[in-house]
């Protein structure tokens, strides 16, 4: 697991670890770059967090000026109070774990479709209208036909994966035949999605009957992700889609360290020049990996669609797209470093919600502690000076400029 | 600047392989450009569009303008044909962009008396709406290109411009608008602070940088706008700039009300273009700038200092980009919205690339995106037969048809890798 950031070599040997290292890291895991970084970066991002919390409490604020004593204690009550919303909305009880394990798996397979894009150097800023499109391939399986659950379900996934794979393969194209940057041509074709969804919303082929505003037929129950532990309780939430999430990560493991078309996709995004002089086609490379991120961003709209939601409306996707960036960075773009990070980033969701709904700190400040785990993570030098940790990360490095 | 001005001056004929195939593409798109102009507006429209060219109150009134929607299609679609012919035989040069935005312009100005088939319409509203939604697009633009020329990408633009927009909207309600320009412009800067420090100092991947200062401040902001602008409703009540005329030139028709009626952002916008192309391209400042991204190694060696050309440098152009951000709440429409910048940062981006990478080229590609802008929001308001939601797509359309089109011809002007001195 030591070379598997964006920065790999082309001249380190390939990785031929096991399954079994490679879950545990028994014997080769880098556990300074690979556990401790990262666990520092979620900790100096809750700090600087709750430094902005504090900043967003006025009436605290005007107190520094009259009574200081007072207004250290009211800081530290309500950020006691943020936190411990937060973690207990996250962890504590049946129903916050299950909240949490529902937000993670749409954010799991997103980070996928980030990290894949990574591994081969791209950039997919585009999770977020991948997922739309998807989701829209998925609704349509999901309302139109009317067929056995098991038949039924396989038959959205694919879909999905179609939806979000067409999407995706557009930027990798451009990319690949124009030199167009990914990342200007994923955001635009986020802003085309968005439009188009809010489009079809309105058409009557998807609307709702006898609604006005943009809201889709419900998915049939037989494309429905069942519940998992619905026995316990009808109010649990927690479907299939973690456990579709799981091993899909699974499956992105095996594609990209065990599959001749993974090792392309890695080598092309160590060194593209490289892949080209070794007889490699880099143009469908670059259509594939992308078509693949964009496919996984897909089953996480999916997921949205004939998982939670169980019905289309405007923007299904909230930010996940954006979390899922952060979220492949921290799991340093390997599948298993994602989920264990789509987890946490679950936690965060779920938890940022209860705190919402409890405390009177909105849920927007969970995305700003993800950009700032993303800051420390993304400039682990940062870290070794603020613990003086001794380790040998370097920066990631995504890009060498704007065209190939 | 050595590769750039040889790109650009290159004689037409000895064309590349490469060369010789985009133009190709680019013939095609002005062929087919044409068809559909011919076949949808030619074949499409019945009666004249009316253009109202004047206001009540100016000074020099001229009569409107009646354009017959079919006649009009016929024309553009024969010069287009005629530009696909010239492209695909000769090329043009330095001047494809120009051409090819002159083209799209005429496009525009077509689909404009289609749509307005036997109704009127004013153009000086839509002209005057096109400058004012250039005008956040433009300083995205400079703002990144003063960071490209000297080695780093700045793909942080979009939450500089969010910063800005907010810090306008808050100062702007509590301390007034000069207070409010200066604060959003010093935001601006200190998150270009904050991507210079992760890219110079330590090395962070720019794009990965630049994507962090988007993240951040969309949820920085989002996160203060419900703790206490929801609350407090007189925080997100700024003042909006008011259009005052320059006199004489605001009496010229057309072009008067267009250009010289408008409000400070939009004179601003002139004065930064004008400011810039005379520094980077005529000053010691900008030939060090440019040196600093071409060839680093070779200016740390006659002795200019990299590292602070590159803050300096990434620092102004933040500054630039936070001012632009004004734009948005006391420029515009006086209050802030989640994410009101809606991609505006990257079509900037896109209009640095179009306009290779000069503040002239970059102000042009900006007026057509804002165009496209100002035409899906007139358009909201005349009934056409194409839903709204596709209106509201153009301006990201028009971004991936440029990125696409043009990034491999546009050489980008420097050398991006982190610098490290010996």
């Amino acid at each position: 697991m030591s070379d598997v950031t964006p920065t790999s070599k082309p001249d380190q040997p390939e990785d031929r670890s096991s399954f079994v290292a490679d879950v545990t890291g028994v014997g080769r895991i880098d556990w300074r770059s690979n556990i401790l970084i990262p666990a520092l970066a979620i900790l100096s991002a809750l700090v600087v967090g709750a430094i902005f919390i504090a900043l967003g409490d006025l009436d605290t604020l005007r107190l520094w000026g009259s009574d200081p004593g007072r207004a250290l204690s009211e800081t530290f009550g309500t950020l006691g109070d943020a936190y411990g919303a937060l973690f207990r909305g996250a962890l504590g009880g049946i129903n916050p774990i299950s909240e949490t394990l529902t937000r993670a798996a749409p954010l799991i397979l997103a980070g996928l479709a980030v990290a894949v894009g990574f591994q081969a150097g791209l950039f997919n800023i585009g999770a977020n209208g991948q997922m739309l499109i998807g989701g829209m391939f998925a609704l349509v399986v999901g309302f139109q036909f009317d067929l056995p659950l098991l038949i039924h379900i396989p038959l959205a996934i694919v879909a999905a994966f179609i939806g979000g794979a067409l999407w995706g393969a557009i930027p990798g194209y451009l990319r690949a035949k124009t030199g167009a940057h990914e990342v200007i041509t994923t955001i635009m074709l986020n802003f085309i999605a968005l439009r188009l969804v809010d489009y079809l919303l309105t058409v009557k082929f998807f609307q709702l009957e006898g609604r006005n505003d943009p809201v889709s037929k419900s998915v049939l129950d037989s494309a429905r992700y069942p519940k998992l532990i619905e026995f316990i309780n009808p109010r649990y939430r927690v479907h299939l889609g973690i456990i579709i999430a799981i091993l899909v990560a699974v499956g992105v493991w095996w594609l990209l360290y065990r599959s001749t078309i993974g090792f392309e996709f890695r080598a092309v995004g160590a060194n593209p020049d490289g892949a080209r002089y070794a007889g490699m086609n880099v143009v469908f490379l670059y259509v594939a990996v992308m078509a693949v991120a964009g496919g996984l961003a897909g089953l996480a709209g999916g997921d949205q669609v004939v998982g939670t939601l169980g019905r289309a409306t405007s923007g299904f996707s909230g930010v996940i797209g954006f979390d899922a960036i952060a979220l492949a960075l921290l799991g340093r773009s390997h599948p298993f470093g994602v989920v264990a990070a789509g987890l946490l980033f679950g936690g965060l969701a779920a938890g940022g919600q209860a705190m919402q709904a409890t405390t009177n700190v909105g849920i927007d400040i969970v995305q700003v502690i993800q950009a700032l785990i993303i800051v420390f993570i993304a400039a682990p030098a940062l870290i070794k000076a603020i613990f003086r940790v001794r380790a040998e990360a370097e920066s990631a490095q995504v890009s060498q400029g704007w065209a190939t | 600047m050595g590769n750039v001005t040889a790109v650009m001056t290159r004689p037409t004929d000895s064309r590349s392989p490469a060369e010789l195939r985009r133009s190709r593409v680019l013939a095609i798109v002005y062929l087919v450009l044409a068809l559909l102009v011919l076949w949808a507006f030619g074949f499409g429209s019945e009666g004249s569009a009316t253009f109202v060219i004047s206001r009540p109150g100016d000074a020099i009134r001229v009569g409107d303008i009646s354009v017959p929607g079919a006649g009009l299609a016929f024309v553009v679609a024969a010069v287009l044909a005629f530009l696909g012919a010239r492209q695909w035989m000769a090329g043009f040069g330095s001047k494809t962009n120009l051409v090819l935005a002159i083209g799209l312009g005429l496009v525009a100005l077509s689909f404009l008396a289609w749509a307005a088939d036997g109704a009127s319409f004013s153009l000086v509203g839509l002209l005057q709406e096109a400058i004012k939604r250039a005008v956040p697009i433009t300083f995205g633009a400079v703002s990144g290109l003063l960071c490209e020329r000297t080695g780093i990408i700045n793909i942080g633009i979009e939450g500089m411009l969010l910063g800005g927009a907010f810090t306008g909207a808050i100062v702007g309600s509590t301390l007034g608008a000069t207070a409010a320009m200066i604060a959003a412009a010093l935001v601006g800067g200190l998150l270009a602070l904050l991507l210079a420090v992760l890219t110079v100092k330590y090395r962070v991947d720019q794009i990965i940088a630049g994507v962090v200062i988007n993240i951040f401040v969309l949820g920085l902001t989002s996160f203060y706008t419900s703790q206490f602008l929801v609350a407090n409703p007189a925080l997100n009540n700024a003042p909006i700039m008011r259009a005052f005329g320059i006199p004489l030139l605001a009496d010229i028709p057309l072009i008067g009300p267009v250009l010289f009626d408008q409000n400070i952002f939009v004179y601003a916008m002139y004065l930064l273009v004008a400011i810039t192309t005379f520094t980077l391209f005529r000053t010691r400042w900008g030939l060090r700038t440019r040196a600093v991204g071409e060839k680093p190694r070779a200016a740390d060696t006659v002795g200019i200092n990299v590292y602070r050309t590159k803050y300096r440098n990434v620092i102004i152009g933040g500054l630039v980009a936070g001012f632009g951000g004004a734009y948005f709440t006391i420029g515009s429409v006086g209050r802030f919205d989640e994410n009101m910048t809606a991609g505006r940062g990257f079509i900037g981006l896109a209009a640095m690339i179009f306009g290779r990478w000069h503040p002239v080229g970059a102000v042009s590609a900006a007026l057509v995106f804002g165009l496209a802008d100002s035409l899906q929001v007139k358009l909201g308001i005349l009934d056409t037969p194409i839903p709204s939601e596709f209106l509201a797509m153009a301006p990201y359309l028009v971004t991936i048809v440029v990125v696409a089109g043009l990034v491999g011809r546009s050489r980008p002007p420097s050398d991006y890798t982190a610098y490290v001195k010996e």
